[in-house]
Order: structure tokens, then sequence, then C-alpha cells
């Protein structure tokens, strides 16, 4: 786990840098998605960032598990999907409140992530990424097989949601800012969890869980309480997915959508929240515009993946951090 | 009353009996050395104490209440800390981060999941004290897995003294370390107060002597003679145990 915590032990003058040119570039990042759709961006890529931010939420959440805790889980999109199934089921029957069928659909992963880790957190390395496995295509086959509730292979349809008995969540430009605001709160939250004395914690069972037992903290508890903080932002990430597509399909819990998501996060830097964002947006974009060339695009993107990960186990913001302090030692 | 007992403590792994009926007391504030050839269940003892093994039969009493098989984070609650000869350390982390999970641990912070870590600068500070008493002031933001083997074992040290034991098990504190570093880490033991209890396994006869007030010699699972210093060296069991014949251990 050394390199992807490469930027985390560097020097604290370094840090203060870095720490700076993050806030900069986050803030310029932020106010270009704030600006960009009163500048004509076509809708095609307004939908493209939409999902973007959807799936930087998604991957984020699995890399509070992956990169800061050290559980690399197979399993991941059972609780985007029970997110989404929950929250569509909730719209479809209940109210079409956004409010309140974010919270149902909220409540119902993160039972599931209770009973799911419970079982899960026993284990480690290799069998811990085995059974969540084994869950998540348990949820695939009930999001499959139970056409009464789910639909079936024919998914979901989903009515339109209203925020406070507005109808407001019709176009796409409403969407877009619904789900940048969604966006924005995750990343700060996790980013603080991240750096709280409970993500401390959490970097510590990473390093060394049997050494974190020895002073006197209860791992598998720490374990437990992240795997279902990380099933809570999955889930938000499904709700904010299946509310603004109007529909949700069982394929959203296969496991290919977990490794996908893994993918995501190795590519862009576990151990770190922008690293999962530059994951989430490199590979849906060059998802996007190789399979308008090629029906042979995940072949290009396996490859890509492959020389990045061979180059840079800490990814692109690892090569990125890399190069930044060549940059600098060059110049100074 | 003894503040550490166990009783009759056996351990066997598969058809081996690591330990075949240990019985020894600790009382609050001693140093005891515990001392034996390799294999004769030093570092199991240790782990049965810390609570990492279960005991096949036996108990465990700490102020007299039975503890016997706690995890090691209900030990750790009562004060018990062990230390590890290997892999004791956070690697990924800076040095003063290894301390501050320890100090974490303590005040039992570790579930603070929404407070900014500006906050807890007051932490920083408790930590570089402890690192300045094991000589790693000028170490604390280099990663732990950088450190030189020697300042692996006082970093080592720092984390379990940052939890503020009772009881604190160094297993081999100065294994692998140079004269001088071996000789900073004796100074520093003999001056912790006598609040805390120490149990060490040792080899050096040279550091038992300085630190042990009292020690145990462990021989095939059981504890062969105990007493002062002096008195288990001139032990001719003692020295048959070490050399097989007269001479005495160094």
């Amino acid at each position: 786990m050394a390199e992807t915590t490469a930027i985390a032990t560097t020097a604290p003058a370094d840090r203060a840098v870095a720490r700076r040119l993050g806030w900069s570039v986050g803030a310029a990042v932020l106010v270009g998605l704030v600006v960009a759709p009163q500048f004509g961006l076509p809708p095609y890529i307004m939908s493209l960032v939409i999902e973007v931010m959807i799936f930087a939420i998604f991957a984020m959440s699995l890399d509070l598990l992956l990169g800061y805790t050290g559980l690399v889980s197979l399993g991941h999109a059972a609780f985007f999907a029970t997110g989404s199934y929950a929250a569509g089921l909730a719209a479809k029957f209940l109210t079409h409140e956004l409010v309140v069928t974010t919270v149902i659909g909220l409540v119902v992963s993160m039972v599931l992530a209770v009973a799911i880790g419970w079982l899960s957190i026993r284990l480690s390395g290799f069998y811990f990424l085995m059974i969540t496995f084994a869950f998540g295509q348990m949820i695939y086959s009930v999001a499959y097989r139970w056409n009464w509730l789910t639909g079936g292979s024919d998914g979901l349809n989903i009515p339109a949601a209203t925020f406070f008995g507005a109808h407001v969540l019709g176009s796409r430009l409403q969407i877009y800012y619904t789900v940048l605001v969604g966006f924005v709160i995750c990343f700060m939250l996790m980013r603080r969890i991240v750096g709280s004395p409970f993500g401390e914690v959490l970097a510590g069972i990473r390093e060394n869980p049997r050494r974190m037992r020895a002073i006197g903290f209860d791992v598998r508890g720490y374990r437990l309480a992240v795997f279902v903080i990380g099933a809570g932002f999955a889930a938000f990430a499904g709700i904010l997915n299946a509310q603004f597509n109007f529909f949700v399909a069982p394929d959203s819990a296969h496991w290919t959508e977990s490794a996908s998501v893994l993918v995501m996060v190795l590519v862009g830097g576990a151990g770190t929240l922008v690293g999962p964002v530059i994951g989430a947006g490199v590979v849906i974009m060059l998802q996007n515009w190789l399979s308008s060339y090629t029906q042979y695009w995940s072949l290009f993107l396996g490859l890509l993946f492959i020389v990045l990960i061979t180059i840079a186990r800490d990814g692109i913001l690892g090569l990125a951090g890399r190069g930044w302090q060549r940059l600098r030692r060059g110049v100074a | 009353m003894s503040q550490l007992a166990v009783e009759e403590i056996w351990k066997s792994f598969g058809g081996f009996h690591a330990l075949g009926g240990v019985t020894l007391s600790v009382a609050s504030g001693e140093r005891r050395a515990i001392i034996g050839v390799n294999g004769a269940g030093k570092s199991t003892f240790f782990s049965i104490i810390g609570g990492q093994l279960r005991p096949t039969s036996g108990r465990v009493l700490l102020d007299g209440e039975q503890v016997t098989g706690l995890p090691p984070h209900k030990m750790w609650a009562r004060g018990v800390t062990r230390t590890f000869q290997r892999n004791a350390i956070f690697p990924g982390l800076d040095v003063r981060q290894n301390v501050r999970l320890a100090i974490l641990a303590r005040r039992r912070m570790g579930s603070r999941i929404l407070a900014g870590a500006g906050r807890h600068s007051h932490i920083d500070d408790e930590a570089d004290a402890i690192l300045g008493r094991l000589e790693l002031c000028g170490r604390a933001n280099v990663a732990a897995c950088d450190l030189a083997y020697g300042e692996h074992r006082q970093l080592e040290i720092a984390i379990a003294l940052a939890g503020e034991p009772r009881i604190l098990l160094l297993d081999e504190p100065t294994a692998g370390m140079s004269p001088a570093e071996t000789q900073a880490m004796v100074a520093m033991l003999a001056q912790l107060p006598r609040t805390l209890t120490l149990l060490i396994v040792e080899h050096d006869m040279d550091v038992v002597f300085a630190i042990a007030d009292s020690v145990s010699v462990l021989h095939q699972g059981r504890v062969l003679v105990e007493g002062s210093p002096s008195e288990v060296q001139a032990d001719p069991r003692v020295a048959e145990v070490y050399f097989g014949q007269v001479e005495a251990p160094q």
C-alpha cells in the first residue's frame, strides 16, 4: 500500500503547496461546472457530465473501503442498485417527493450493508473480495428474478421526482444542477470523514490491522462502520442515477459494474478522493468516445488500463503528482 | 495482591505443547524479565496475556479479575499493552501519525467522524512529547517505512507508551539494535515511572540486569526458576538449560 500513500508522506512544505494547488484547481473546475451551461453546453456533453458526477460519487464511496481502509470489495454495485431500486419503488408506489425517496433508498441500502458487512468483515483480503462478490450477485439475482417487484430484466420505470411538491426536476439543466449540488456535498462530506480522527483510524487499519487491535481499536467495528458509510454514498449515487434516468435495470447490480467502478478508482488513484473523480471522468469519457469509433472499445479501454497500472500503480493522480514534483525540482 | 497472575496456562498447537502449565504472578510496578532459549514459549506466553492467543486451559487474572481469552482491544482497555518483534508499526504513515493513533485510542476519539483534523493539534503536541522521550523528534515527518531498524523498535515502543498502559509487555525491545541504541533504550526504560508494570522478554543479560527486579526462566513451556537476576544467573539449572552444562548465560 506504500504506493497509494506516496502523496501523504512527502515533506510538509510540499504538502502545503500541493494542497493550495489542489484547492485552486478544484475551485476552477467547480466554477467551470457552474457556469458552463450558461455558455451553451451541448445537451450530449451535459448528460455525460451528469453521468461522470454520479459515478464519481460511486467511485469515491468505493475508495473509502479500498484506498482508505484496505478492503477490496467486488460487490459494491449491490448498494448502488439497492439505492436505485428502493428509491425507484418508493417513487412508484409511495410518493414522488425526492427527499422521501432518497431517505428510503439510503436507509434500505445501509440496513442491507449492516447485514452483508457484518458477515463479510470477518474475512479479509481475497476472502473478503469473494464474499462481497457473492453477496453482490445475490442482489443481482433478486433484481433480475423478482419480476413482480423489480420488473425483472425489463427494468423499473420511475416517475419524475418532485422537490417539496414542485415539478422542478424534469429538464436536463435542472438535473445537471441538482447532481452538481449532490456531488459537491458528497465530496465535502467524504473529505471531512477521511480527514477526521475516524479517517486516521481507517488508515491505521489499512496499514496494520493487527497492531490497531493491540493498541485498543475494535477493528471489526470500524470496518463495519466504513462498509456501511461507503454503502450509503454508493446508494446516494444510485438514487441520483435512477431518479434522473427515470429508469433502473438489474445490470446496475451486476459484478461487472462493481469491477468497472473498481477500475475507475485504480485508474484515477486509490487512497485519495480526487483520484476516483478523475478515474470516473476518464473511464466514462473514453467509453463514450471509443464506442463511437469501434465496437471493440472495451478492448482498448482494457489495454489502456494495463499500461497505466504498469507505469503508475497510484493512478493518474500519482503520475501527475510525480510529474509536478519533478517540474518543481527542475525550476528550483 | 499481585496485579497480574497467570495460573496453570497450557497452550497446544496440534500435538505440540508450547506452554505446559505456566504459573507466575507479577506485582504492581514490578520489572519482570522473562528469559529462556528459543522455543521456550516466551512469545506464546506474551500473546496469551496480550489477548492475541487464547490459552488451551488455565486462567489469567488481572487485579484478581478473570480476563482469560479476552481479545486484544479489551485487554488494552484494562491497561495491558504488548509490543511485537515484527510488523509492529504503520509503515505507510509518518512517524507522528503512528503515535497519534495510539493517543486517539487512549482518548477514545476514533469515532469522531466529522471533526476536522486541524482542531486536534494538541494531539500532535502530545505525540511530539512522546517522540522526544524516544529520541525520534527529528523524524516526526518521515514515513515509518523509511526508518532504520533501531528506530523502528523505538517507534514501536513510542506507540505502546502513547497508550499509557498499566502493564507493558516488551518483546525483545533491544533485539537488532546497535550498542548505542541499546544503551539509550535501557536508559529510557529505567526512567519509566513505577506506576507502570514492565514484563520484558530479553536475551541480552546486560539489559536484564539493568532493568529487571526479578527474572522468570521459561523452559519447555514451564517456569523453571524464578528469582532476582543474580540468583537466577547463579542457578545451575539455568546454566544447564542455556548451555547443556555449567556456564552461566551472558
